[in-house]
């Protein structure tokens, strides 16, 4: 479903991944680990058309995502790291709006956010604005929203991030669900090594812009002579904290908080 | 044509919820229709030319739409701050098309704020001498909200924060409406002036509504129209370039 080879993207000198291959079998879920600022993020913007691709190649479901952007668009659905979502409209007309930009037809539009909507537990506030919601609900709702347009691949860059043990507990369980429903192939990241030890089939774990591991989480501890996944990354990644420089958009976000609170 | 008018839909939407913004955004001509209108209308009268409200009403109606619209293309810098522009970016859509969606969007407040300052310029004594120049006078309206929302677009593709937007009020939108013939007529103004009048694309929408309405024109209603609509292309170009080039 997804082949990546030899894959490099370079930021001026900065080698962000280099060298990177892997793939990702169909109805698979694969997790990609690996400290801040080991080129998650970057890895993602280049399987979703969002960046180009220095050198090496991708194939997303048979597709290069850096010349057949529309194709390749159509058949993933992504949670973003940051919310997406358009805060003034409600949770329905979020899904609607994502139906019409992918071309769902009207009726299976208003069928798949009804069955969706009621999957995350968000139906009894579908009407509500989504400025209304608290962070799991709207990461459920992005959840949805993703998988509108019946994806082949979903990709979930830190679903969980920032929530409640029963929220992830819950999410996680609603993924998993999906994938052996619909077989849908999941790609994701997290920082919690439990939730990769529990849902993922097979980790690629990245540090500095290259994978030093990769296998089943039996696999991974088995290597690394550890007990946890957590020990198991610890080892590969080393114990060192990464510095990671705020982007413009974080300052930018920040400064926005500021101002509403303020008003 | 689906993905043009959902993100028309969305923005109109927006627009239309967010009330206190609505209420706002008519503070400011409001106060300059009073301050101005009122304070100086004696002066212009002794000046002899006639009643000042008659000659500052279309000029708040362009006020208003540069002020929305501009603001509406800006609005992008906040889709990329609350993350639905990423939304946006990863669409199987022509980048193209959700650019046009969204700035037809954007303008289309931008008129309705001016069709209400219209009514608003009215209650204050305002009286449009020629009532076949309404329609006429909606069409500038179009063509400025296009035009500055492009512009506003275009903008925005570049701003990553806050201050850039400060910087935009003052040194472009601010010189835009002052130098615009929207407050004084630009007969009988220092050459400088003239110039910049001139090179204002605000100064041909005034000149084009205070045309239409009371039949008072400086460059000519023919001119008005053809650097407007050559303007509101060149724009709408320039911001399709910026948008399509985004990363996120």
């Amino acid at each position: 479903m997804i082949r990546v080879d030899h894959l490099t993207k370079s930021f001026g000198e900065i080698k962000a991944v280099r060298d990177v291959s892997f793939e990702v079998g169909m109805g698979e879920i694969f997790a990609f680990l690996g400290p801040n600022g080991a080129g998650k993020t970057t890895t993602i913007k280049m399987l979703t058309t969002l960046l180009r691709p220095t050198s090496g190649k991708i194939e997303i479901d048979g597709l290069d995502p850096a010349h057949q952007q529309n194709e390749v668009r159509k058949r993933f659905g992504i949670v973003f790291q940051d919310p997406s979502l358009d805060d003034e409209l409600t949770a329905l007309e979020n899904l609607d709006l994502h139906g019409a930009l992918y071309e769902v037809p009207r009726k299976m539009r208003i069928e798949r956010s009804e069955s969706l909507l009621k999957l995350f537990e968000l139906w009894d506030r579908r009407n509500d604005p989504v400025k209304q919601f608290s962070g799991g609900m709207r990461r459920r709702l992005e959840i949805a929203r993703s998988l509108l347009h019946t994806p082949k691949i979903i990709f979930l860059d830190e679903p969980t991030l920032g929530l409640d043990p029963q929220t992830r507990n819950q999410l996680w369980a609603q993924v998993k669900k999906l994938n052996e429903e619909e077989r849908v192939t999941v790609f994701l990241t997290t920082h919690y090594m439990e939730e990769a030890d529990r849902v993922a089939h097979r980790i690629a774990v990245i540090d500095h812009g290259a994978i030093v591991a990769q296998g089943t989480p039996a696999e991974l501890k088995q290597q690394t002579n550890t007990q946890t996944l957590e020990e198991a990354f610890l080892a590969l990644t080393g114990s060192s904290i990464r510095e990671e420089g705020a982007d413009s958009n974080q300052s930018l976000r920040n400064m926005a908080q500021m101002w509403r609170k303020k008003r | 044509m689906m993905t043009i008018y959902v993100l028309w839909l969305r923005q109109v939407k927006r627009y239309l919820r967010s009330k206190p913004r609505i209420i706002a955004s008519l503070g400011q001509p409001l106060l300059y229709l009073l301050s101005f209108g009122f304070g100086f209308g004696a002066i212009f009268a002794k000046a002899g030319q006639g009643n000042y409200i008659q000659f500052l009403a279309p000029g708040m109606i362009g006020m208003t739409i540069l002020f929305t619209s501009i603001f509406s293309g800006i609005e992008l810098m906040f889709d990329r701050q609350f993350g639905f522009l990423k939304e946006m970016l990863v669409a199987p859509q022509p980048r193209l098309l959700l650019m046009i969606g969204r700035t037809l969007g954007g303008a289309t407040t931008a008129i309705f704020q001016g069709v209400i300052v219209i009514v608003v310029c009215m209650i204050a004594g305002f009286r449009p001498t020629n009532m076949a120049g309404i329609p006429i006078a909606f069409c500038y309206m179009v063509l400025i909200a296009v035009m500055f929302t492009a512009l506003g677009t275009a903008i925005a593709c570049s701003l990553t924060d806050m201050q850039g937007f400060q910087m935009v009020m003052n040194f472009l939108v601010m010189p835009i409406y002052f130098l615009s013939g929207a407050l004084f007529p630009l007969t009988n103004i220092p050459a400088v002036m003239k110039f910049f009048a001139s090179i204002d694309p605000l100064s041909y929408g005034v000149d084009g509504i205070r045309g239409a309405l009371i039949g008072l024109s400086h460059f000519g209603g023919l001119v008005d129209f053809a650097v407007l609509s050559a303007l509101t292309l060149l724009f709408l170009a320039i911001g399709a370039r910026q948008f399509s080039r985004i990363e996120a």
